[in-house]
């Protein structure tokens, strides 16, 4: 049979096991990092930026070979942004590195995830799936930026 | 021990053509990083365009190689263990099969008709002949399974009572898996893209057919593992000069990837729409869990490597890593293995990474993927299969192995060269730079607007160590066929190393059958994958229709 020191570290690795599986159902409350899941309607698929209120913002933002739209967004700092994401022909990706976005753009599909914009500067847009022949071309922008008076 | 000259015929063509077909795989590896890293700006080199070559390097390394290695060893090992030959025509039918599927896609991949990558997702649509001869390879591969279980359910009437071998075993598990996943991708192939890509059908639903791919990617991943995993448990003990430290943990870790292979593919589709938090928490956990037999893995073999060690007078606590015969050109298996298993600690970590849910967020699509599969499927998974594939012609074929002293570096020279190129993708990777990409088009072209300088580092590491692996690759190819076509210096026949077990523990008969394991495979399954195609049958909007790559209007 096993003995004394096996059942030890056997009883420890268990314990260990217990503790990060109760450690991670904990997390489901807090699933924000994760691409939402969102019925497919239409209303969507229209590009456009639409401000809730002075530091609230939506971007729905539609990929299509080989571009973006809006192809570039501005909200000042500190905006929380909804980005809902779709494609009008192939599978693209939706990537804004510095803030960890990271979405697939899928025909008949909403994208959806939540990010601030707490720090000035310009941030890239990346397609990061391969979408044909100009697939390397496809970039977008985000300028955050104080309001021109 | 003998073999009938059908089946060696057989084998020896199954390793041939692969190995044959990898020198172009290998080939725009090396291209990849040359374009990537910016040294050309262009679209095409050689008449060779970077997607099209792209498809060819991950079909012919990724599905052609393993799987034709993966029947091949099957044979073998079937062979060897249950000294039972596998029926000729069956045998000759599946091999004929997967050549004339890799035959078809490979004309429709290097003709440029079907340069979709491949995972090949639509509404990116490929010739009907790229998704018919993958079809037709995968089917051909699934024709053994029957006939081995015909042999082991003979044996096992013949032998009452006694443990089946642990490579049957493994060769088995593997097949069931394959044969489980299979079938997701045969429909995607059959039912959704075919009648699509023929134009009968207008429109596909891509997020269906993107769950019903990665059903099938994710368990081919532990179909391309489990035949290094035999190779490791049964011969690398034996080899390093030991013994296996536990024979049932190796039983253990079988079955649990048995029932953990299938049910994680969600995994690859944190960032998808259409499937909800919840199905992507429990593909979250339940990777953890297919983690578990691979540590158990790590843990055996390091005692069994410790065992050998000592056995060869290593004294104090790690002197017995530097006793282990790396450079012994009589035992190169070993040399191949352990390169593979020190990249593969660096493969399965990042692999967590990957499957952790919130990480998964800074690196999904970046350059950290390839960096993190190029050590686990170009790390053991392929310096195990070469290995083989060497050692199985030179026995079959009675030949001695050309330029031994060469061929005991290359596993290393190839280990430097991954770990260098892994480095500098992960690195990138984690700047976002985009995998699957012609970066020297633009993003790493000074001329162009996109440039992005903070990637020249990452992707020129990635150069280094490619080139350094492009060398490896190709002085295996002069010691491959060098000894393939060597002069007959033995008598030819099949042989492989064994290892004995240092605890052979006494049979037990949950370990020895199927049928419970496969139960609960599928219920397992079932509670994964049944809430996710509800999640995309629910949620999805209209279909696609399909798209030429080149072409961002719709059309055949």
């Amino acid at each position: 049979m096993l003995d004394k020191f096996e059942i030890k570290v056997l009883r420890i690795s268990g314990l260990l096991i217990v503790v990060f599986l109760f450690a991670y159902c904990m997390l489901p409350a807090k699933r924000r990092w994760v691409t939402e899941c969102i019925p497919y309607d239409k209303a969507y698929t229209e590009p456009r930026v639409t401000k809730i209120d002075a530091k609230t913002y939506q971007v729905f933002a539609v990929a299509q070979m080989w571009s973006f739209e809006p192809a570039s967004i501005t909200v000042p700092p500190g905006s929380e942004v909804d980005f809902y994401v779709t494609s009008k022909d192939v599978v693209h990706g939706f990537n804004i590195a510095e803030r960890n976005v990271n979405m697939m753009a899928v025909y008949g599909g909403i994208s959806k995830t939540t990010v601030k914009f707490p720090e000035p500067g310009v941030y890239k847009i990346t397609c990061h799936e391969y979408c044909g022949t100009g697939h390397q071309n496809m970039q977008a922008e985000i300028i955050v930026d104080f309001p021109k008076p | 021990m003998n073999v009938s000259r059908s089946l060696r015929n057989v084998i020896i063509i199954e390793l041939f053509v692969p190995i044959t077909l990898l020198i172009l795989g290998i080939y725009h590896g090396l291209m990849q990083v040359v374009y990537r890293a910016g040294v050309i700006h262009q679209s095409s080199a050689v008449k060779l365009d970077y997607y099209r070559g792209l498809t060819a390097h991950g079909v012919i390394n990724a599905i052609v190689l393993t799987t034709f290695f993966a029947v091949a060893f099957g044979h073998a090992t079937m062979l060897f263990y249950m000294k039972k030959e596998p029926n000729k025509q069956l045998s000759w039918l599946s091999l004929g099969l997967m050549v004339f599927g890799t035959l078809m896609a490979a004309w429709a991949i290097l003709a440029g008709k079907a340069s979709v990558l491949y995972t090949f997702y639509p509404p990116l649509k490929g010739h009907p002949c790229f998704y018919l001869g993958t079809a037709l390879l995968i089917v051909g591969s699934r024709i053994p399974l029957f006939d081995w279980l015909r042999i082991y359910r003979e044996w096992k009437r013949e032998n009452p009572g006694v443990k089946v071998p642990l490579a049957v075993l493994g060769t088995l598990v593997n097949f069931i898996i394959w044969f489980v996943c299979t079938l997701a991708v045969a429909y995607e192939v059959l039912v959704l893209l075919l009648p699509w890509a023929m134009g009968w059908n207008p429109t596909v639903n891509v997020t269906l057919a993107r769950t019903l791919f990665w059903f099938f990617g994710h368990a081919l991943v532990y179909f391309w593992l489990l035949p290094a995993y035999i190779m490791f448990y049964t011969m690398l003990p034996k080899l390093a000069g030991g013994k296996l430290y536990s024979d049932l943990a190796g039983r253990i870790a079988l079955f649990g990837f048995l029932l953990l292979s299938v049910p994680v593919g969600v995994h690859h589709q944190f960032s998808d729409p259409n499937i909800s938090s919840t199905t992507k928490w429990l593909s979250t956990i339940l990777t953890f869990g297919v983690a578990i037999p691979s540590f158990i893995t790590a843990f055996t073999l390091s005692a069994s490597l410790e065992y050998a060690g000592r056995q060869r007078g290593a004294k104090g606590l790690l002197g017995w890593f530097g006793k282990l015969p790396y450079l012994d050109s009589n035992r190169y298996l070993f040399g191949y293995m352990i390169a593979g298993l020190i990249l593969f600690i660096f493969g399965g970590f990042t692999g967590i990474v990957n499957s952790s849910y919130a990480l998964n967020n800074v690196v999904h699509n970046t350059a950290f993927l390839p960096g993190h599969f190029h050590m686990t499927v170009a790390g053991p998974v392929f310096l195990a299969m070469i290995a083989m594939s060497l050692h199985l012609i030179a026995t079959l074929r009675g030949r001695k192995i050309f330029m031994p002293k060469i061929n005991v570096i290359i596993p290393y020279l190839w280990m430097v060269g991954v770990l260098i190129f892994s480095f500098g993708l992960m690195w990138g990777g984690l700047m976002g730079e985009p995998r699957r990409t012609n970066l020297g088009m633009t993003y790493l072209n000074p001329q162009h607007e996109l440039y992005t300088p903070q990637w020249v580092p990452s992707t020129m590491l990635a150069l280094a160590g490619g080139t350094i692996m492009f060398i490896a690759g190709m002085l295996y190819f002069v010691v491959f066929f060098g000894t393939f076509f060597g002069k007959k210096a033995e008598t030819a026949g099949l042989d492989l190393p064994v290892s004995e077990a240092y605890h052979d523990e006494k049979m037990v008969p949950l370990f020895n059958g199927f049928r419970p394991w496969i139960i609960v495979m599928i219920v397992i399954i079932l509670i994964a994958y049944v809430p996710a195609l509800v999640d995309v049958l629910s949620n999805s909007g209209p279909g696609a229709p399909p798209h030429l790559p080149h072409n961002p209007l719709p059309g055949l």
